[in-house]
């Protein structure tokens, strides 16, 4: 049924789960499958892809959420002479019922190769491989029957993903689920149909431990914080104290602020120094939690190499309380999106469009004071871009 | 576009996460008080109600099918009453509220060859971008095979054995990085070493000039005529290779199984705990792409792995310890060679350069 897959059988041995093994499967059944399986098997002999560079696809309505893709040999692999990504926006902090996820599967194993990725790295459901034909029919039926809708592609903005946030974590500073629920609905247009300078993403972590990575994966990153005080329970301390753990050598001397101390058992927390990092927090989660006046950070201009370079995101407004209905955050991103959209080159992130007219004139698009909380440190050369001067007689 | 847009549901917006959640976590959601990690791949959360919870996490190699996805569902109705969720590792999560259930699960999951672990101080599941799964650029290498053969090596990693702090590693092929691979402690970046080749009968028929020159990041793509046709040339000089211009114009081809090559890169982090967020460093320039096992880039991944495991304090990430020991040290101890491709040349890279006196002998 299948041709001989000499190298990629070396890859089903091992004990980590096999995604030959996976292909392989569903090859049996599939002829789709079954030619990725032989693509792809051509593709280790010869250590290059087989894909042809693009292509355009989608369905009726949409923008985006469906990504072309075209065998470079549908003479020899038919099967994958059409090959298209569906992507579907996952639910928040991708939780899921079986009776949803099997829905799902059903439609795909009808329409398409029966593969997918859980997840794509944006967060999407991504359904690996379907014919041009089979598009607007497998769309049709996952949105009437299984509820469910397109992700992100092209210059818009792209799905958005979020932590376990408070429905099981305890250091969550707002509500990640919700929040990412709330702008994915209120930004269904834009998301849908793209007409930005180019991606944009937002994620939503619920605190400094930054668990979806927001910081550098996306263009917006919205990561909860505190503003009080460490909750602090002195009985677990005490506890963690008297089952043997060092605290001083794991927690006090490793805090980067040096705003701990030990006194006749009683830890205590200089919070006015603390920059919370979390790490006191995380070793000791009994005894430890983040305050009770609770918000986020919202930072900006996260992204990966291409073509500038790497940007870890700076920090935008420095605390925001947020509670339904997140106004501020959708007049930010609207602000966003007008300010960018109005003088970014094509294809810059809005990272790189605020390295090169600067954060300061940024700023100052979007009606925000300066504020050195947005900077490591003041800058370090003299070269200053003064907006004024007087002329003689003035 | 035959049938009628009436009768088709547009912009419904994902399924509403509320309707996915274990009644046991939407009782308790923002309650949780505590948490603590009983084994690797084991969680209990503890709600200010005294309600618990028990987390089951379980890898997977994020390419799977529908069959293994019913099988997983199968789980999650015997053990989880129909509910489950994934991670941003591309981990399965059970949540058992009958804490009973976890070795009964484990057994089955373990059955069925899938790995539990994944939490606390070891080695997480890896990231990877699409390679030639689906991708029309990535270099020569293919990320689930590589993703597939560092986690064999590391198998006892993900599922038992302690590191000072946990290692998170990630795999792109090619230099758009969708593996997000440079926060991690641990990347493998898959990259060309050859200025595209530009095929002059192509361009004036699929290229836009002005977007193909304006995609480069150091302006070496110059306009040009070819037998009366427009087309562009490229200085090999400038060109870094980064393959931005054939992401725009396909007749710029870059891929090139003789030339391209796997880097190594370490010491990335994103949390904000104790040091502040950083990116990875290059380690190991380039390492031949042999699949469908890369033997040259598995040994080098497990020989930082196995360094750091025997020279890091607790609660020390990899950049963390590199810090605090230098990079001199980093490298003799991990025997990687230390060459002039080490040193940055790109925008800023003066910036990377030590600037004291400050030296270990």
């Amino acid at each position: 049924m299948v041709d001989k897959t000499e190298m990629l059988d070396e890859l089903e041995k091992g004990p980590w789960p096999s995604f030959v093994s996976q292909i392989k499967e569903q090859a049996e059944k599939n002829p789709i499958s079954r030619d990725l399986l032989r693509q792809l098997e051509q593709s280790y002999k010869d250590k290059k892809l087989y894909w042809r560079h693009g292509g355009v696809v989608g369905v009726w309505g949409y923008g985006s959420g469906m990504i072309g893709r075209y065998s470079a040999r549908p003479d020899l692999f038919p099967g994958v002479a059409e090959f298209h990504t569906v992507r579907l926006n996952n639910p928040s902090g991708w939780f899921y019922n079986t009776k949803s996820l099997r829905q799902m599967c059903d439609i795909w194993e009808k329409y398409g190769s029966g593969l997918l990725y859980m997840h794509g790295m944006t967060g999407d459901i991504l359904l690996l491989g379907t014919t041009t034909e089979n598009l607007q029919p497998c769309f049709d039926e996952l949105s009437s029957e299984a509820s469910f809708d397109l992700g992100g592609s092209g210059p818009g903005i792209r799905t958005i993903s979020c932590c376990v946030g408070p429905a099981r974590c305890e250091w969550a500073c707002y509500d990640t689920l919700d929040v990412t629920y709330d702008l994915t609905m209120t930004f269904q247009s834009e998301m849908h149909r793209p007409s930005l300078p180019h991606k944009f993403k937002i994620k939503c972590s619920g605190c400094p431990n930054d668990c979806v990575g927001a910081i550098l994966r996306s263009d917006l990153p919205i990561i909860g914080t505190w503003r009080d005080t460490i909750q602090i329970d002195q009985e677990a301390v005490s506890e963690y104290i008297n089952g043997g753990f060092d605290i001083v050598s794991y927690v006090i001397n490793r805090c980067p602020t040096q705003c701990m101390r030990l006194t006749e058992k009683e830890l205590g927390i200089n919070d006015r120094e603390c920059s919370r990092c979390m790490h006191c927090i995380n070793v000791l989660p009994k005894a430890l939690r983040p305050g009770k006046e609770r918000g986020a950070t919202i930072l900006i201009g996260g992204k990966t190499q291409l073509v500038e370079g790497t940007i870890i995101s700076s920090v935008l407004i420095p605390f925001i309380k947020l509670t339904p209905p997140y106004q501020e955050i959708k007049d930010l991103v609207n602000k966003i999106w007008d300010f960018w959209g109005e003088y970014a080159r094509g294809r810059e992130r809005v990272g790189e469009f605020i390295q090169r007219i600067g954060l300061g004139d940024f700023l100052e698009g979007m009606g925000i004071e300066p504020n050195p909380y947005m900077v490591a440190h003041p800058r370090e050369n003299p070269h200053i871009k003064f907006e004024e001067y007087y002329r003689e007689g003035d | 576009m035959e049938a009628s847009p009436k009768a088709r549901k547009l912009d419904i917006g994902p399924p509403d996460y509320r309707q996915f959640l274990h009644p046991v976590v939407k009782e308790n959601y923002g309650q949780w008080k505590y948490h603590e990690n009983l084994r690797p791949g084991v969680l209990v959360h503890v709600s200010e109600t005294g309600a618990e919870i028990y987390t089951v996490r379980a890898g997977s190699p994020r390419l799977v099918n529908i069959d293994f996805v019913r099988r997983i569902c199968d789980l999650a109705d015997r053990y989880a009453d129909g509910f489950l969720r994934f991670t941003s590792r591309n981990n399965i999560e059970f949540m058992l509220p009958n804490k009973e259930n976890i070795d009964p699960l484990i057994a089955e999951l373990e059955g069925m060859g899938i790995p539990v672990g994944g939490t606390g101080k070891i080695i997480h599941n890896m990231l990877h971008s699409q390679g030639w799964i689906h991708c029309h650029t990535p270099a020569s290498a293919d990320a689930s095979g590589i993703t597939k053969s560092v986690m064999d090596e590391l198998y006892e990693y993900f599922t038992a054995k302690e590191l000072p702090h946990r290692v998170k590693i990630a795999f792109a092929c090619c230099t758009a990085c969708c593996g997000g691979i440079f926060w991690s402690d641990i990347a493998i970046l898959a990259l060309h070493r050859r200025p595209p080749r530009v095929n002059h009968d192509y361009v004036w028929r699929v290229c836009e000039i002005p977007t193909t020159l304006a995609s480069c990041p150091v302006t070496a793509i110059k306009p040009t005529y070819v037998d009366g046709k427009t087309s562009v040339t490229i200085d090999e000089d400038k060109c870094v290779y980064c393959g931005n211009c054939y992401s725009i114009c396909s007749a710029c081809e870059i891929i090139d199984p003789v030339n391209d090559v796997l880097s190594i890169w370490a010491g990335g982090k994103l949390a904000n705990a104790r040091s502040e967020p950083m990116l990875a460093k290059l380690v190991v320039p380039s390492l031949p792409s042999n699949p469908p096992r890369w033997p040259e880039v598995v040994s080098a991944v497990k020989n930082i792995v196995e360094v750091y495991a025997q020279n890091a304090r607790k609660y020390e990430r990899l950049g963390e310890w590199i810090n605090r020991i230098g990079w001199p040290r980093f490298f003799e101890l991990t025997g990687f060679e230390f060459t002039k491709y080490h040193i940055d040349d790109f925008k800023h890279a003066g910036q990377t350069y030590k600037k004291s006196v400050q030296l270990k002998f």
